[in-house]
Formats: C-alpha cells, sequence, structure tokens
C-alpha cells in the first residue's frame, strides 16, 4: 500500500488550491451591460463575397444552404464533391479567405484557410472570398505533382486534395513528409493507399513557382438590410457584428441556433434535418476570435478557431501536440471553434478534459451581464449546462505556468481511438499535477468518453493527492476510477475497454513522468525506426 | 515536367488524371441535368424483421416539393434486383428484412427535399423475430444457398494420427466498400418507352438487364451508360441496381428524369458490405510444422438475400489453401441468412477470407512449436508442378503450373532483411516493457478467372477515322484502377501511335453488348484482348490494302507511321489512303477465356486460367496499454506478370494493400441490437487515413512474364494485393504474442481495444500456465 506522504488530509482542499496557487489567479470582474434597448440587428437578406476572385451577390439565400449546395446546384461548379456530408471525408475541400482593401481600394484575399463546404452555409461567405479547384486552373504545382505522382486513381477525392495541397504550398512550397501529412488528415481516399498523394506533396517544389492568385476583382454591395423594426420571416440569418448585438439578439430569440464554424450544426442540418429557426453567426462579430496572452494566463475569445487556438496554446503546452494533431482534420480545425467545442459540451469533445486538467474558466454572457466558472461546472449533464437561454460562452481563461511553477508540473493529454487521425475518442484523458519533494501536492484530472459530460475524476484525484510519486501509488490509484466513472459501451469502444486504458494510463503517465529521456520509447505515434 | 520516377514508356498516367486534379472529370452527379430533373429518394425500413401493417404517407405527400410516392405496388414488372437468385426486391413488399430496406421512393423537385421527405412517412410494423448472429443463423439452418463442402484425404483421421494438434476459433469483421462518389443513378426516359440510365456500375449489362424487368420493356429498350465511377471495389457490381431500377420506376412513373443519390448513411444502411466470416478449424502437423491434415468450418454473413453470396462462398472455398499444399483437407462453407444487409462482392470475393484460415492456422502453428512462421509457411509451400513428390494440386483438382513464391520469398527475405530484423525486434522486445514490435511475412496465391465460366468473355470496338485518331469502346468500367489506360496502351502499341491519338468512350450497353461486370480483376485481361483483337482484324484488313495497293503485305506500325516494306507514311496519310480504296476501319473484337472448366456440383476442375502471387513483410509496433499500433515498414513483391503499366500496377498493389490493412484493423461494423448499423458514416467507420500509411513503404513489381498466353503476358492484379495486408494483421499478433505461452487469441478487425483485449488474454493464459 502506498502510505499518504502527508497525514494532514485537506479534504477537497487540492482542487481549490491547483488554480490558486500553482496556477496564478484569474482576475476577472463580474460585469454588467446597462439593460438599455438598443435597435434590432436586422437579419441578412443578401450574401455578397468574392467566388473564385470575382464579386457575387446573392438574394434570397436560405439560412441553412450549404457552401455546396450552391457550388453544384447554383453555380455549376462540380469540381467540389459530395462524399460524406459531414466533413469527415474532405472531397467537398475549399478554401475561404478574409478579405482585405489597401489603401488604393484593392482588394485581395487573406488568411486562406481549408474547409468543407459540405457543412459550411452560404450565409457565412458574406464578405468572404471563396475558392474552388476551378480557380486553379489544372496547372497548379499540387495538380501537376498529383498527375505526375500517380497520386489520382478513381479521381473523386482528388479535387478535396488538390486544395488541401494548394493550401499547404501557399505556405510551405516545399514541405516536409510530415507536414504534408498533417495537412492531409481530412481528406480520405480509398484507391491509392496515400503514398503516391504524399509523394505529390513532397514533389511540389520541383515545379516552377506559383503565387496563389488572391486579387479580387469587383466589390461587394453593403448588404441590404430589413428595416430595423420589421419582424423577420422565420429562418431568418442574423449576423451580429459585436457582443452587444449577439446579446441582445439572443435575449431576443433565445431559442435561436448560436452558429459558430457549422462543424457540429451542419449536421443537425445535412443529417438530423432539424430545423434550426433563427440563426446567429458569431463569426463576424467583433474580437471574438481574438487571442490575448497576459502574464499569467491566455485568453481566448470563443470564436477563435480551434486552428489558431493550437498554434497559441502549443509553445506553452507542447504536450497536447499529439491531442490537437488528431483532434479533427485542418478543414474542421480552421473552421470550428473553441467556443463551439465547449458550449456543445460534448462528453467526447476533446479540448475540454485538457483544458479541465490545467484549471482554465470560462466566460458565461448575456445582456444581463457576466460570470466566469470553472469550465468542468459548466456541465451538469448530458447536453444539459449551467447556462441561461440567453447566455453565450464568451470567453475562455487558460492558466500558464509560472518558470517555478514548471519545475514541480507534470501535464499530459491522452487521446485514444481506432485510427489515429480525426477520429473521436474511445477515451481522452488529462492529468495535470505538481509534484514536491516526491509528494503529489496538487492534481487535477480531466476526462473525457467516460461519462455523459467532461469532467474531473474526483476519487481518481484524491487516490492521488497527497501520496508518494512512485507506481505503487498509480498502481494502488487505479481501482478509484471504477468509483469516478460507469461508462457506456457503444460502437467506438466498450465500457471495459474505456475503463481498461484510462486505468493503463496511469501507468503511462508514471512512466513518462519518471524517465521524461524515454518518453518516446511509449508512444507508438512516434516511435521511429 | 515528369518527374515520375521510372522513366521507362510503359508508365503512362491514368487517362483522366489531367481531369481529375482539375475537377473536370464528369462523374454521373456531374452531368448536366436535363429540363425538369426530378430527385428520389428511399424511405428506409426502421425495423429489422417484420410485416409492414400500415404505410402512411400523408406528411410526406404533403411535404415541400413531393411529386410523388411509389411502394411495391407500382413497380410494373418483376420487383427484384437480384442478380442470380430472385430474392432482393427493390422496394420492401409486405414484410421488410432489414433495418434500412428501402420500403418507398419519394420524388421531389430536389435532393434535399425528396431526403426530407423520405423520414416523414409513419410506418407499423408487426415485428417478426430476428436473427443477427450468423451462428445462430447456422444452427437454425438459415442458408441463403445451400453450404458447400469439399474434401480430399481423410482429415479427420489425418489429423488424428498427427504427432501434434491444434483446434480453435476466430472471425475476421465485414468491411464497407466506402467507394468515395456513393451509388447513384440519372433515369431519362427516352422515345418509345425507352429508358436511358447513368449509372454509376461495375455492371451496365446487368442493370439493363434489372432496368428492363422491373419496367417490364425488353433489353433492347434501355441503354445504360457508365463513363467512370469515383470507386467501386465491388460495391457496385450487382448493387448498383436497386439504384438504377429505383430511379428507372420513378422516371417512368413521373414521365421525367429522375436522379437517386442516396446519402452516405443512406448508401451505407441499404447496401452489402463483405461477408464477416466465423472459422472453426482443426490441424494436425508434425514438429516442422508441415500440416497432415486440416479442418474448417466457415460461416460468413450472407445477410437477407442471396446476392452473390453463394459465389463468395466457392471462392472463399477455392482460397482456403492460399499458397500451401493440403494433403488432406476437409472444408465446408456456409452463408448464414441474417437480417443485416445483403452482404455482395468487395475486392478477393470471399478469397481474403478463405486464405485468412490457413494463415490463421499457419500462424498459430508456428507459435505452438516455437518456429518462426515464415519457415512454417515455407515447409508448406506447393511445389511446382515438375516436382516428383506432386504437392502441386489444389483441393479442388486444379494443377498449380507456376509457383514462384519460393523464389520471391528468397529475394523478400533478403531484400526485406527479414531475419536481422527478427533478431533485433526480439532483443528489443526482451528489452521494453510497454510497447512491442512484432513482424510478420506472408503470402498470397490468387485465383484470376470468373469462378463461374460463361462471365469470362468480352467484347470491344475499335474505330479509326480518317484522320488517323482512334476511339476505343469495351465492356470494361472505369472505376479508378487504369483500365481504360491499359486498353489504350494496348490499342496505341498496336498501331504504333502514342496515347493522345486513342481516346475511350464511355461504357454503353448500345455500344457492346451482353458484357460481364469489370469485377475478379478480369477487366484488363478480358477486355484487353478483346480490344487487341479488334485492332488486329483492323490491321489485317490494313495489310490486305497495302498487299493490294503497295504490293507488300508485311505492314507494320510504330511511331505513327506505317511501315510497308522499306517505305513509310504516315499513320493518317494510310489511314485517308485506306478509307478511299473503302477498307473498313473499324472492327468489334472478342475474347473468351481460354482452359478454363469448372465442376459446381464436384467442387472440381480448373477454375482459374493461372494464379497471381505476391508477398509481403510489415512490420508494427504495439503499445501494450492501450492496445494501439503502429505500422512501421512494409516490404512488398507483387506478381503482376510483365507489366502493362508498372505505375498503375503499383498504385493497385499500395491501395490494395492499405485497404485489406484497414480491414483487418481500424475498420469495425457495429450493429446496435435493433440491428441498426452504427457505424454508417465516416464519422463512426474509420476507413485508413493519412498517417496509417506507413513511412517505409517499399513495393516491387516480381518482373516475369505470365506463362499463359495473357494480354501481353500481364496478370491481373486488382485483388490479390488486398490479401497481402495479412501480414500487418500477423505482424500486430506475432507482437503481442512476443514471450506469451499461446498465440494471442485476435481476431480481426484488430482494433486497439481488439488487441488489449487478446493481449491481455495472453498475458492470463501465461499466468496460468506458470
Amino acid at each position: 500500500m502506498g502510505k499518504r506522504a502527508n497525514k494532514r488530509t485537506p479534504k477537497r482542499r487540492g482542487y481549490a488550491t491547483l488554480s490558486t496557487v500553482l496556477l496564478a489567479p484569474i482576475a476577472e470582474p463580474f460585469e454588467i451591460t446597462p439593460p438599455t434597448v438598443l435597435p434590432t440587428v436586422a437579419p441578412l437578406s443578401q450574401i455578397h463575397f468574392y467566388l473564385n476572385g470575382k464579386a457575387i451577390q446573392l438574394a434570397q439565400v436560405a439560412s441553412t444552404q450549404t457552401v455546396l449546395q450552391y457550388l453544384r446546384e447554383d453555380a455549376h461548379l462540380c469540381g467540389t464533391k459530395e462524399g460524406c456530408a459531414e466533413g469527415d471525408c474532405g472531397a467537398c475541400t475549399v478554401m475561404i479567405g478574409d478579405v482585405a482593401t489597401n489603401q488604393a481600394g484593392t482588394a485581395s484575399a487573406i488568411n486562406l484557410r481549408t474547409v468543407n463546404a459540405c457543412i459550411q452555409f452560404v450565409a457565412t461567405l458574406h464578405g468572404k472570398a471563396l475558392y474552388t479547384v476551378e480557380a486553379l486552373g489544372g496547372a497548379h504545382p499540387a495538380q501537376l505533382a498529383m498527375v505526375d505522382c500517380h497520386g489520382a486513381q478513381c479521381g473523386f477525392c482528388t479535387p478535396g486534395f488538390v486544395m488541401s495541397l494548394c493550401h499547404l504550398y501557399d505556405q510551405n512550397s516545399a514541405p516536409s513528409d510530415a507536414e504534408v501529412r498533417a495537412a492531409l488528415t481530412g481528406s480520405l481516399c480509398r484507391c491509392t493507399g496515400y503514398k503516391p498523394i504524399i509523394a505529390a506533396g513532397l514533389n511540389m517544389a520541383r515545379y516552377p513557382k506559383v503565387a496563389f492568385n488572391t486579387a479580387l476583382t469587383g466589390t461587394l454591395a453593403p448588404a441590404i438590410e430589413h428595416p430595423a423594426n420589421t419582424e423577420p420571416a422565420a429562418n431568418a440569418f442574423y449576423s451580429p457584428t459585436t457582443l452587444r448585438e449577439l446579446h441582445q439578439l439572443k435575449a431576443a430569440h433565445p431559442t435561436a441556433t448560436v452558429l459558430a464554424g457549422g462543424t457540429d450544426v451542419g449536421l443537425w442540418v445535412n443529417k438530423q434535418f432539424r430545423q434550426l429557426g433563427h440563426v446567429i453567426y458569431v463569426g463576424n462579430v467583433e474580437n471574438f476570435a481574438k487571442i490575448t496572452e497576459h502574464l499569467s494566463h491566455f485568453e481566448i475569445g470563443a470564436g477563435a478557431s480551434l486552428a489558431a487556438t493550437y498554434a497559441a496554446l502549443a509553445p506553452h503546452y507542447p504536450q497536447m501536440n499529439q491531442m490537437w494533431e488528431r483532434f479533427a482534420s485542418p478543414p474542421i480545425r480552421h473552421a470550428g471553434t473553441i467556443g463551439g467545442n465547449i458550449a456543445n459540451g460534448s462528453p467526447i469533445g476533446d479540448s475540454m478534459p485538457a483544458f479541465i486538467a490545467l484549471g482554465a474558466t470560462v466566460r458565461v454572457s448575456s445582456a444581463r451581464g457576466s460570470r466566469v466558472l470553472a469550465l468542468e461546472d459548466l456541465y451538469r449533464s448530458y447536453q444539459v449546462k449551467n447556462m441561461a437561454p440567453d447566455e453565450v460562452v464568451e470567453r475562455i481563461f487558460v492558466p500558464l505556468l509560472t518558470t517555478i511553477a514548471k519545475l514541480a508540473y507534470r501535464f499530459r493529454v491522452y487521446k485514444i481511438s481506432k485510427r489515429f487521425d480525426s477520429d473521436i475518442s474511445a477515451v481522452c484523458m488529462a492529468i495535470a499535477m505538481s509534484v514536491e519533494q516526491g509528494v503529489i501536492k496538487q492534481v487535477r484530472i480531466g476526462m473525457g468518453g467516460m461519462s455523459g459530460v467532461p469532467q474531473r475524476a474526483p476519487h481518481l484525484e484524491q487516490a492521488l493527492l497527497l501520496y508518494a510519486f512512485t507506481g505503487e501509488t498509480f498502481e494502488n490509484a487505479k481501482a478509484a476510477l471504477a468509483l469516478d466513472f460507469q461508462p457506456l459501451s457503444d460502437l467506438r469502444a466498450t465500457a471495459q475497454y474505456r475503463l481498461q486504458v484510462a486505468q493503463n494510463l496511469l501507468t503511462r503517465f508514471y512512466l513518462e513522468c519518471e524517465n521524461p529521456q524515454d518518453e518516446t520509447s511509449l508512444d507508438v505515434a512516434n516511435f521511429q525506426l | 515536367m515528369n518527374i515520375t520516377p521510372s522513366p521507362t514508356e510503359k508508365v503512362q498516367v491514368h487517362e483522366s488524371a489531367h481531369l481529375h486534379v482539375a475537377g473536370t472529370a464528369v462523374y454521373v452527379d456531374d452531368i448536366a441535368e436535363r429540363q425538369g430533373t426530378l430527385h428520389a429518394a428511399f424511405g428506409l425500413s426502421a425495423c429489422a424483421h417484420g410485416k409492414i401493417l400500415s404505410m402512411d404517407f400523408s406528411n410526406v405527400i404533403s411535404a415541400a416539393g413531393v411529386v410523388k410516392v411509389l411502394t411495391a405496388g407500382n413497380i410494373a414488372g418483376e420487383n427484384n434486383c437480384g442478380p442470380i437468385i430472385h430474392d432482393d426486391p427493390i422496394l420492401a413488399d409486405g414484410t421488410v428484412h432489414y433495418f434500412g430496406q428501402p420500403v418507398f421512393i419519394v420524388v421531389a423537385q430536389t435532393h434535399d427535399l425528396a431526403r426530407r421527405a423520405a423520414v416523414m412517412a409513419r410506418i407499423e410494423y408487426a415485428p417478426l423475430p430476428p436473427t443477427f448472429s450468423t451462428r445462430d443463423a447456422a444452427e437454425k439452418c438459415q442458408f441463403v444457398v445451400p453450404p458447400i463442402h469439399k474434401q480430399r484425404g481423410d482429415a479427420a483421421q489425418a489429423i488424428k494420427s498427427a504427432p501434434r494438434k491444434i483446434s480453435g476459433h476466430f472471425e475476421v469483421g465485414g468491411q464497407e466498400q466506402f467507394y468515395l462518389e456513393g451509388q447513384i443513378s440519372y433515369a431519362i426516359p427516352v422515345e418509345n418507352k425507352g429508358m436511358q440510365v447513368f449509372c454509376s456500375t461495375q455492371h451496365p449489362s446487368e442493370m439493363q438487364h434489372h432496368i428492363a424487368h422491373c419496367l417490364n420493356i425488353p433489353f433492347n429498350q434501355v441503354t445504360v451508360e457508365t463513363r467512370r465511377m469515383g470507386g467501386a471495389f465491388g460495391g457496385k457490381e450487382s448493387q448498383s441496381a436497386i439504384f438504377a431500377c429505383a430511379a428507372a420506376i420513378a422516371a417512368n412513373a413521373c414521365a421525367a428524369p429522375v436522379k437517386l443519390r442516396p446519402d452516405r448513411d443512406d448508401d451505407m444502411l441499404i447496401t452489402g458490405k463483405r461477408h464477416d466470416f466465423n472459422y472453426d478449424f482443426e490441424a494436425g502437423f508434425d514438429a516442422t510444422g508441415r500440416l497432415l491434415g486440416v479442418k474448417f468450418s466457415l460461416i460468413s454473413r450472407a445477410g437477407y438475400s442471396a446476392d452473390l453470396s453463394g459465389p463468395v462462398a466457392a471462392r472463399a472455398l477455392c482460397h482456403v489453401d492460399n499458397a500451401y499444399y493440403l494433403s488432406a483437407v476437409d472444408v465446408r462453407v456456409m452463408a448464414a441468412r441474417t437480417n443485416t444487409q445483403s452482404n455482395t462482392a468487395f475486392r478477393g470475393f470471399g478469397g481474403p477470407q478463405g486464405a485468412l484460415a490457413i494463415e490463421y492456422v499457419l500462424d498459430t502453428i508456428a507459435h505452438e512449436l516455437g518456429l518462426d512462421a515464415l519457415e512454417v509457411r515455407r515447409v508448406n509451400f506447393y511445389d511446382e508442378a515438375d516436382k516428383l513428390d506432386k504437392r502441386c494440386t489444389t483441393h479442388y483438382d486444379m494443377t498449380v503450373e507456376d509457383f514462384p513464391l519460393r523464389d520471391m520469398l528468397a529475394k523478400l527475405e533478403a531484400s526485406s532483411d527479414y531475419w536481422a530484423r527478427r533478431a533485433e525486434i526480439s532483443a528489443f522486445n526482451d528489452s521494453h516493457g510497454v510497447l512491442r514490435r512484432g513482424l510478420a511475412l506472408t503470402p498470397v496465391k490468387f485465383g484470376i478467372s470468373f469462378n463461374v465460366n460463361h462471365y469470362n468473355q468480352a467484347g470491344a470496338l475499335v474505330q479509326i477515322y480518317t484522320d488517323g485518331t482512334v476511339l476505343v469502346n469495351h465492356g470494361g468500367t472505369e472505376m479508378g484502377q487504369g483500365l481504360h489506360t491499359k486498353i489504350m496502351q494496348i490499342v496505341a502499341q498496336e498501331f504504333g501511335l502514342t496515347l493522345d491519338a486513342v481516346r475511350i468512350t464511355a461504357t454503353d450497353t448500345a455500344k457492346v453488348p451482353n458484357t460481364s461486370a469489370t469485377a475478379a480483376s478480369s477487366g484488363t485481361d478480358l477486355n484487353g484482348k478483346a480490344a487487341q483483337n479488334a485492332a488486329q482484324k483492323i490491321k489485317a484488313r490494313l495489310s490486305e490494302f497495302a498487299q493490294v495497293k503497295y504490293g507488300f503485305g508485311d505492314l507494320r506500325f510504330a511511331d505513327g507511321y506505317a511501315h510497308i516494306g522499306d517505305n513509310q507514311v504516315s499513320f493518317k496519310y494510310f489511314i485517308t489512303a485506306a478509307y478511299q480504296a473503302r477498307v473498313q476501319l473499324w472492327s468489334d473484337g472478342f475474347y473468351a477465356t481460354p482452359k478454363i472448366h469448372w465442376n459446381r456440383d464436384m467442387i472440381s476442375g480448373r477454375p482459374f486460367y493461372y494464379f497471381a502471387y505476391g508477398l509481403a513483410a510489415t512490420e508494427v509496433v504495439v503499445d501494450t496499454l492501450t492496445g494501439e499500433y503502429k505500422c512501421l515498414r512494409v516490404d512488398i513483391l507483387h506478381d503482376a506478370g510483365t507489366s502493362i503499366n508498372p505505375a498503375l500496377d503499383i498504385g493497385q498493389i499500395e491501395g490494395g494493400f492499405i485497404q485489406g490493412m484497414g480491414w483487418l484493423t481500424t475498420e469495425e461494423l457495429v450493429w446496435n441490437k435493433d440491428g441498426k448499423l452504427m457505424t454508417h458514416a465516416p464519422s463512426t467507420y474509420k476507413i485508413p487515413t493519412v498517417n496509417d500509411c506507413p513511412k517505409d513503404f517499399r513495393v516491387a513489381l516480381y518482373d516475369q512474364p505470365n506463362r499463359e498466353d495473357t494480354i501481353l503476358k500481364s496478370k491481373a492484379v486488382g485483388e490479390p494485393p488486398l490479401l497481402l495486408a495479412f501480414s500487418a494483421f500477423f505482424a500486430i499478433r506475432d507482437a503481442i504474442s512476443y514471450g506469451q505461452k499461446n498465440a494471442a487469441p485476435l481476431s480481426a478487425p484488430a482494433t486497439p481495444e481488439a488487441v488489449l483485449r487478446a493481449y491481455t488474454a495472453a498475458l492470463a493464459q501465461t499466468a496460468q500456465e506458470l
């Protein structure tokens, strides 16, 4: 039996102390927005965007028409394919950019990123630039390399791969094997086995350099809006531009669907035929995607993409890298938002276990004001959150470690799934602990896939807290997991596997922390011959 | 710029590659729609087995954009799309047999409206007891076709008197084809009660027949056209029929063009997959691992109807030997009827499931004897036909005339550095607690030809126009495998032309009739010979013409010229001259595979014209804490005869390997207790992705001509490479069995969970023995 190294049993003190001692405190005042009556925000009635560089104006767009439906059925651009209509196969991969206008008034596309056209709604294109495979002209290095390397067999997935390779080329025309693979995890190919596609990515650099033409012709007319006092028709599409407008709309339409990246909402429409009612799109809310690095913590706007969040956190928390690489695919990470992942509260969402372990907090707000709560306290039970109908998730605060705290700090995130890339976790486990003089002084464990919500593991934490950091302690603590969780059996894993793996991950955590120099020898994904 | 590694002129890129990358290759859903086109969707059964008590379509009919609802009663002709046995209704007629079975068709103004309306029907069922387990079905003798049984020698006695024996059980899961382009048909009524259907199918002729039957019109009023498929893998051989028929029925009923494109989820819920198999085995062997007798009992999941389950069972039976001589063998294959999707063709067509049986047995024997599995495999190999001890006859009485595997194995053993790596892996496993490495080298011998004799025929049309360009049409379909490219190469070679002078048009039942499915790896073998035959007929006429016109009969075509004696004229000039001399510049061609014969009742004969061979060595690393694994290195040596196009053949080998690896590792089909398939989309059904492709992946062709007179001495290459993935499965088993008393009881798919379970069981057995 492992003995408690410190006999003074601290009850639940351990939970409170981790964020207050180990992690710098977060001072966020409780804000109250004055309850003034503001003019009603009108829904978008016309959608203006650039299609392959040319200005387009669409009237009467159904709020849930997808970009893929528009491209194939209305624009008759059939190069973009439908393989699954749920963002999992990549056959519909297109590029979206923001529009920048220089002093001379010339518009160009910036911040190009790949997204899945099948789950993006046309209305979210308003003010954006959309590029399809037809924009490439057939002689882009990505296309030439795919031909010469025999990267296409049946050809159906090919335009999607070409778009992902084109996006990669735009950022890095001579990518490494790892970079090519990382860029392509969102596309399925059933014919080639991927080797010639990887070869194409590696060979793009051998063709004459091409710069993607980001020039935009024509100007986007300002949106024509309904008079403010008109009650909109059913299923209006709102695109507020300030937080205040967002709050106001949510107060006026508490049952409206809040739409961010659409990586889940798109499936509600395509697969479940859900009626969304009014849609409130948060993609154009000012500062909603902003990420700010403070001395003690990151402040991440709920609208920040998963990709941007990853990029910001990676230097501070490299232990999360593999989880992020396996977390969906580049097109999904470009579209999906951290706030969407958190507000959705899926029991198998992968960002929450890690953030819970790190002691992250979340600010939810409404026209009535805002409040900050521990992330784990946002979730009550399956699909039930501690949020009022008029509230939205506004910001996430992720603590940063001080140099001193890092010395005593051990943190790991493990994602276990059938397939390495882009698969929903059977189990996601994040463990954060501080160890001082061989004793576990603080511990927070976030778990996904083990119950109806992402949550902490209180019994397990208690079984570790204030014990010596030894293999025996971890071995003895394993039994506590069964007190915390009675996982389900489903198509991804049985209850037995979930519990067994979670217990074994404790062993892995211990072994990795005990021999950090030998770490890669425990990780099949990074194992090299 | 061409950066293709091999400079040989045989290496040609896919004829549509430039269209694929530009997004301008036209698939059925990309065809510009005719005015007035309507869209259909199926309403699916929400009951695995039951009588339909009532169907209320009021909500469907009143839904936005709905034009018509059609049920079984609206089918003028035969309500069947079963390819062999007519037990496969297009629309359920009174009884539903699986969750997801099409019950009705809704036709609407748009694809989206049709889909939304299709879920609004209220259908009441009186449930009947369903059967989901194949073991249960077999116990109740529920079979879609009678079980087949073959014996050679007295296996039971041989096992009984053998010095060592094993027995056991294992399973292999099914596999969704997951063609990236889903099923689709676009039916257009044409004048005088005719029907033209654009269909993503491997079998346009069979689609033509089914459509004619269900519309009750003769074959000559139906044309089916297929330019290309976005993948098929067997899934569009027979099972494109339900979509082709439904689109045609709807188009006929609405007197308008109708397109039917199921959503991915519906596609996966409706259509059949690779058969999962359940195995019982007994084997007797000697101290070297040589088999003395072996008994197999195989139960496949046919699903609710026969479809192609009979031929799949036959091919499984004919492949339980894989590359090994079985002196005394008893094998039984049963096709169990269950209330699930009707399983169908998928690359290998039962061959992989059959061959996996003997590989599992040999792998288990090797562990039992403490021998390297490669040595046990080698000691059981067939001998070539000229050897005295006659270990060269299959259990279905076909002589294995060529057997290059011994030579190929020697080469791959060396090039993959098998034995040094084996030693290194053992050392690694001895010094590491958590990660285990494993290595396996497995062979493939795969029979080439349809098991049904009359399918082994093909036709082609070759037409030369007066500008010297050539148009080819043949009965095979293009699904990405590069068939059209190879046929273009064959015809271009006959006329000494480059590929840009040859064009292939869509496969069309109005051009070449009575074709066989492009299946059984036979596409190039059959259609290539037919196209060559057509070209040679034209060449014979041109020779006669040259004799008359120039006085020389030795006509030769090369480099774009007709060489007549010592003279040469451009191909175009020569053709124009021939035209003016009223020479027929087009011809049909035909081919029927020689030598093959098959007695289905006796399970005896020569069902295969020849065998294709291959070997793969795969190394993996497994995490024994989680069951996760990674494929580290793959070395393949594969026999494609004299390759017509090495780039395309290597593409088939690499793609087949990864597809097979998916089948045996991450691809898991899961049904819930109500019989609903829960893995019906890529979010839940996990085919390999880019990181599953090993970083070190070495593929070489065993470049030897086919001993038979096949097209340009090549060998078929579509299906055989899928079996190379056995090496990945057995490498995982090798890793987790290392140091254990018994080989880990691993079944496929070897998901991380299955791997951890098998490893945990092996540990427990070892602990028990101590």
